[in-house]
């Protein structure tokens, strides 16, 4: 009944309870500015299936916590996935500190719903900072499948401006920078007015800091365009248990990650969510300063 | 307290002469600054003591007050007798979790509750008896390599939950290949996450856990049916598959101000504290709001748990807030009863309104109002009715909602031909299997929220059934 191919399809690589293998190895850690960096990290069973939108949760070892991170790109060959982080705390920073062949204890996937991809027309991608990682699968697949895609890319410098390249190779790019010292100068959402006057637009994606979300879904209300944002509330099983990544959309509380991480951008009470964000600022300042574990 | 000596039988008069044995506790001032076990467990005077209390009945009554009807004269006469092995050997035959059931069955209302002592005065302390026994063998008693010829059957368990890990340990015994599936990075499902350490020290789940291993039960963590597989793929690569994914999936209250920071639901806060083990915060990385006034809404285990863990954590006040009175709490007695004594306070008869919140939207107390109960209505409860006037606000900056789970739609949406009812949970036939053919279920993804003896019984049952279909239906075995 059963073939020794597919039962072994889902018992092997990647198998933290295969003696001497116990966790997920980084294959490679990239910098690509300051605070974000790159990782290559082999997980075969979720690289086999993830889609665009998707993400992992991460825990480095005993006693870290379970951080989600947007699944970038993967390479179902190799098995291998790619997150890019930003080191903005102590989790983060934790993990762009490894190097090739450490291992990361516990990485869980592919979770949240695939994006809801348009397959013809018009998409403008908006990202801002780190949201580059999670706009970069969405609008890469947008191309394959055929939709004209334009992206918009915000950075505080040219420095920490991300993906430029690669998104240049499937869409027409646009990057704004705070400074000017790349592209133009001024906000993504001035960049995007642009966009929306000259051309027909189907659909905006956005991910990014939440004021950046937010301030995307005002100029796109008022054009009645339709607007998709990922929302990234703090999270800790990603599998609809705990109830803490809730948002509320349209009046109704949805959980991010088993019913999100994208929402259409309209519904989205973005005031609770950049507060539920803040939660436990006190905590992680006490984290970040922490330093007698031994471990990190 | 009487104490009689042992070595020639007793009389049945003799035997009860002698008191219920308290349970040791952990001192109730110690208590709320630490996350150690609040029971102490007998010692073998205790236990044999309170074992020459029982009657050895011919109709054992307390025997169908057992889910899984652990043969109860039996080993507590070999307690009493000084054989603890052949004691752990009798209750292993019916529960393979005794260290578990031990501490967090409700015998009073399980084997307890059908004790005939239990008509005039106290119960045998069965549970107490079990949990001696579990933990006398895990220092003593080695399971011997198993022997049984393998089946080249495999199943995959979907869940490492009570009822999961008790299905695959029961089908590792009968020879097949059992791999179990969790989403989550550590096995326990419930154990694990939510019931807290000073009730049930992970430490005794996981060296359960073992044993399934040692038995050759793989466990792959971090993988999510639904998600990293489907249903489909694993019928495809399995000859039947179990599901017990539990029923995680947290309520809330749908009152306003369940967004503000400081509200969570138990799941979270729970998981925050003992999967997470954020109490050792920074040492561990997880951090939990440690309010100074903790107010948790609901009434049973889940509560319970809840409101202890606050006072753990530092909480100054901590309280429960419940809709009925104090009979009608579903939660354990005696956890009710070390809740009073570390200083928990209670609220009957109160219904929460809304959480209310300052400027920067933090909790800063739970409105309420009083209800009595009204007349039976048709289902014959009687609802609780809001008390005009009564309206007021219970000062606290965090709030911890504790009023149920459902099934989680994760599993089941991934895989449309599975039969649900109205409410989302699996439908299973006697046998234990779903509309899907070689696709068993049970536990609380079956039964809604119940108890952990309840669905190991799933589990064992069903492990029966499953065993029986894959010899049925898959003739040949796969070459190796
Ligand atoms: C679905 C999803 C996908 C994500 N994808 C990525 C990604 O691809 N790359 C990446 O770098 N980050 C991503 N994030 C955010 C990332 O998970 C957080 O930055 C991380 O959890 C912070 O952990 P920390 O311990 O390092 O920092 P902390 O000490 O916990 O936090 C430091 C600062 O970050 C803020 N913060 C905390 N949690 C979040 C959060 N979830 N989102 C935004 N800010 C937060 C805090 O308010 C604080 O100001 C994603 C989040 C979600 C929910
Ligand atoms: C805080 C708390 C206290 C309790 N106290 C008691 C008590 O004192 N006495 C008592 O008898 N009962 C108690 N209960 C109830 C008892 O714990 C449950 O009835 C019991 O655990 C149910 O067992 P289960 O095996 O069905 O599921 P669970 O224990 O819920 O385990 C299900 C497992 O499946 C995993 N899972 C879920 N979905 C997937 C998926 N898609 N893919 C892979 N894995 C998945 C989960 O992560 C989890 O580990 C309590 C419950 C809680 C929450
Ligand atoms: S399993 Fe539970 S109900 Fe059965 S004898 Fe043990 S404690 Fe009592
Ligand atoms: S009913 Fe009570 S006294 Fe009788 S056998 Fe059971 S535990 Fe012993
Ligand atoms: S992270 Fe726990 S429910 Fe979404």
């Amino acid at each position: 009944m059963t073939t020794e191919s597919e039962h072994a399809a889902m018992t092997e690589d990647g198998d933290p309870s295969v003696a001497g293998t116990a966790g997920y190895e980084v294959i490679s850690n990239a910098k690509l500015s300051a605070d974000v960096h790159r990782l290559v990290i082999r997980a075969p069973r979720v690289a086999a299936v993830r889609q665009p939108g998707q993400f992992v949760i991460v825990r480095l070892g005993p006693g870290a916590e379970r951080i989600p991170l947007t699944i970038a790109d993967s390479d179902a060959e190799q098995g291998s996935i790619v997150v890019v982080i930003q080191a903005v705390g102590k989790s983060t920073s934790d993990l762009v500190r490894l190097a090739a062949g450490d291992r990361i204890d516990d990485v869980v996937g592919p979770l949240g719903r695939p994006s809801d991809l348009i397959t013809s027309g018009t998409a403008v991608c908006v990202a801002g900072g780190v949201g580059a990682a999670v706009i970069y699968p969405i609008a890469r697949r947008l191309a394959e499948i055929g939709t004209e895609v334009i992206t918009v890319l915000g950075a505080r410098t040219s420095e920490s401006v991300l993906y430029a390249e690669e998104f240049a190779s499937f869409a027409e790019l646009v990057v704004c920078t705070d400074d000017g010292s790349a592209g133009r100068a001024g906000l993504v959402t001035d960049a995007l007015r642009e966009v929306l006057a000259t051309r027909s637009v189907d659909v905006v994606y956005a991910a990014g800091p939440v004021p950046m979300m937010s301030a995307v879904a005002a100029v796109t209300k008022p054009l009645g365009i339709r607007t998709i944002v990922s929302l990234n509330p703090i999270m800790v099983d990603g599998t609809g248990m705990c109830g803490g990544c809730r948002v509320t959309v349209d009046g109704v509380m949805r959980f991010a990650c088993v019913d999100g991480p994208e929402f259409e951008a309209h519904d989205v009470d973005f005031a609770e969510l950049a507060d539920r964000l803040g939660t436990y600022r006190e905590s992680e300042l006490t984290a970040s300063t922490h330093v007698c574990r031994g471990s990190a | 307290m009487t104490d009689v000596a042992r070595g020639e039988e007793l009389t049945k008069r003799e035997r009860l002469t002698i008191d219920r044995q308290e349970m040791p506790t952990r001192d109730p001032g110690e208590r709320s600054g630490t996350f150690a076990e609040v029971n102490l467990g007998f010692t073998e005077r205790l236990a044999m003591l309170e074992a020459q209390r029982c009657l050895a009945c011919k109709r054992a009554t307390c025997v169908e007050g057992c889910p899984v009807m652990v043969d109860i004269p039996t080993f507590v006469r070999q307690i009493e007798d000084g054989d603890f092995a052949a004691a752990a050997e009798t209750l292993f035959r019916d529960n393979t979790l005794p260290a578990v059931t031990g501490r967090v069955c409700p015998q009073e209302h399980q084997c307890e509750a059908e004790c005939v002592l239990g008509r005039k005065g106290a119960p045998v302390a069965i549970g107490h008896l079990e949990r001696f026994i579990a933990d006398w063998a895990r220092g003593h008693v080695h399971e011997p390599p198993l022997t049984i010829e393998p089946t080249g059957r495999r199943i995959a368990v979907i869940g490492a939950g009570p009822g999961g890990l008790t299905a695959a340990g029961e089908l590792a015994r009968h020879g097949h290949d059992v791999t179990i599936y969790e989403a989550l990075h550590t096995p326990g499902g419930v154990l694990t996450y939510g019931i807290p350490e000073f009730r049930l020290p992970n430490d005794i789940v996981q060296h359960e856990v073992g044993r399934l291993q040692a038995l050759g039960v793989h466990i792959e963590c971090n993988v999510v049916i639904g998600r990293t597989y489907t249903l489909d793929e694993l019928r495809k690569g399995f000859d039947a598959v179990f599901v017990s994914v539990g029923a995680g999936l947290p309520v809330f209250l749908g009152i306003p101000g369940e967004g503000l920071k400081g509200v969570y639901s138990a799941n979270e806060y729970l998981t925050r504290v003992n999967l997470m083990q954020a109490y050792a915060f920074p040492e561990a990385d997880t951090p939990v709001l440690q309010g100074e006034h903790v107010v948790v809404i609901g009434g049973g285990n889940v509560a319970v748990d809840a409101v202890r863990t606050a006072r753990r954590l530092g909480a100054q006040r901590a309280s429960i807030v419940y809709r009925r009175s104090r009979p009608e709490m579903p939660a354990r007695v005696e956890e009710i009863h070390h809740a009073e004594q570390e200083g928990v306070t209670f609220e009957f008869q109160v219904s929460p309104l809304a959480i209310e919140g300052n400027a920067d939207r933090w909790v800063t107390g739970l409105r309420c109002i009083d209800t009595k109960l009204g007349e039976p209505d048709s289902s014959g409860r009687r609802a609780p009715i809001p008390i005009e006037g009564s309206e007021r606000v219970i000062p606290c900056d965090t709030v911890v909602v504790a009023v149920g789970t459902r099934a989680n739609p994760l599993l089941t949406s991934s895989s449309p031909d599975l039969a649900l009812t109205n409410r989302g949970y699996l439908v299973a036939d006697e046998r234990g299997m779903t509309n899907l053919p070689g696709v068993f279920a049970g536990g609380d993804i079956v039964r809604g929220s119940a108890t952990v003896i309840l669905a190991m019984a799933d589990g064992k049952r069903i492990a029966g059934t499953i065993d029986e279909y894959v010899r049925a239906t898959s003739v040949e075995v796969t070459p190796r």
